[in-house]
């Protein structure tokens, strides 16, 4: 099958992505069938509400325009049941529209830091399909979802007014990670404030990175949003940082795994065998940088 | 790990989803996965998101009286884009010939307004036992 027609063919990627998220084995077997390819992942984390799926769906829109694009988003399970609400879908108006775009739902599944744990391999998978872009929506649970830094070429973090004080913000440590900062609602009061004091606190932090203020539904700002993306990445393909990135990419799936695998009954021979092998193929990889 | 998901839909046009949204959240609380996808969508967009997401199951909140209408089209589209393996359940004010047409017409189970929320659950836990 051609990378293209992959790419096209929705039934295919989705039912492939239910095997994926099922089982970690499979997974390994689909992505290594496939060839490596190059693609690009943009992390959209930030508070609960802040407007994360409404800004994704504008950004995945833009971007849909020039590149094949897919959307993962990620909203909790809860950790008694296991049950989950996926709604994000609802906030995604026109990505879920567009014959495009292939957007996705994903339950965290007791995964903490904001992600999922087959969300390496997920989005892995779709790069390897033919998707340039994917873009993965982070639960908003506002503390530690410090592994998107890990899975995203680029990490897109959204502030809204009004969702909380700076005091909260810099205790959740979520300042400390993103490269491009969006304070949206900009409509609401507050807006600029809070660019202004989050710019002061990048600021005292010796980070200078850019803060941009958007309104995600009627899309003011949205575009320039979009361009401070692509520059981002275009610098990295450039200046070849891309690949480090992508090492890193591999390194904490191999992490990932070797996490869920002790967490599960590493005790079975096979199950060890396993753990080995991942830990071998970090070895070699941190060995060659 | 293998975990139900099904996608809680309200296709057609009442702005009504109170209903939906209890049995979304009973869905949750069962353990399973839920997908909800807001007010007022196509049978497009809803055979859209089934397939994106591949669920296990569809339920339809149907309020308008479009009932027959809105099950045939999704039938149909569902049988177009190859994903008519998966069984679709109905929840809404329905008429008991309606109720029965439906089912011939190829939809699961049709729950009306006082159906306690547990035998929805269990009923959805059945069909995808199968
Ligand atoms: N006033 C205003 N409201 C907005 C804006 N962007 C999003 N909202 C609203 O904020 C609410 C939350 O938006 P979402 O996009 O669901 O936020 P989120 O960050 O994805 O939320 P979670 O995934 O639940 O953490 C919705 O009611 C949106 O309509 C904006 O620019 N201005
Ligand atoms: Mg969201």
């Amino acid at each position: 099958m051609s990378e293209r027609l992959f790419y096209a063919n929705q039934l295919a990627i989705s039912r492939t992505l239910t095997r994926i998220e099922n089982d970690r084995s499979v997974a390994r077997e689909i992505i290594g069938s496939l060839e490596e390819r190059d693609y690009h992942v943009v992390g959209i984390t930030g508070s609960p509400g802040a407007g994360k799926s409404t800004l994704t769906d504008r950004l995945a829109l833009l971007s849909s325009k020039e590149k094949r694009t897919a959307i993962i988003a990620i909203d909790p399970s809860s950790p008694f049941t296991g049950g989950a609400f996926l709604g994000d879908r609802i906030r995604m108006k026109s990505s879920t529209k567009s014959e495009e775009i292939f957007v996705r739902s994903m339950a965290s599944r007791g995964k903490v830091g904001g992600l999922s744990p087959s969300i390496y391999d997920a989005v892995e998978f779709l790069g390897r399909s033919g998707f340039d872009r994917v873009f993965v929506e982070t639960v908003g649970a506002g503390q530690s979802e410090t592994d998107i830094e890990n899975l995203a070429d680029v990490v897109l973090l959204v502030l809204a007014p009004g969702l909380g004080d700076d005091v909260q913000t810099m205790k959740a440590g979520i300042m400390e990670i993103g490269d491009i900062f969006a304070v949206n609602k900009m409509d609401l009061p507050g807006a600029s404030q809070l660019a202004t004091r989050t710019g002061a606190i990048l600021e005292m932090s010796g980070r200078e990175l850019p803060i941009i203020l958007t309104n995600s539904i009627n899309g003011q700002g949205v575009e320039e949003l979009h361009n401070l993306i692509e520059k981002a990445l275009g610098e990295l393909d450039i200046s070849g940082a891309i690949e480090e990135k992508r090492r890193r990419r591999t390194l904490y799936n191999n992490l990932n795994s070797v996490y869920q695998i002790i967490k599960e009954d590493f005790s079975e021979n096979a199950k060890l065998e396993e753990l080995m092998n991942y830990l071998l193929e970090n070895r070699r990889l941190s060995d060659e940088s | 790990m293998k975990r139900v998901k099904v996608l809680v839909a309200k296709p057609g046009l009442d702005g009504h989803d109170r209903g939906a949204k209890v049995v979304a959240m009973a869905l949750r609380d069962a353990g399973m996965e839920v997908i909800y996808t807001g007010l007022r969508q196509s049978a497009d967009e809803v055979v859209k998101a089934a397939l994106q997401e591949d669920v296990d199951i569809i339920g339809l909140s149907i309020l308008s009286g479009a009932h027959m209408r809105i099950c045939e089209k999704v039938l149909n589209l569902m049988k177009e884009k190859g994903i008519d393996e998966k069984p679709v359940f109905v929840g809404g004010i329905i008429p008991a010939e309606d109720a029965l047409e439906l089912k011939k017409m190829g939809i699961l189970e049709v729950f009306g307004p006082g159906t306690p929320l547990k035998a929805i659950v269990d009923s959805i836990k059945g069909a995808v036992d199968k």
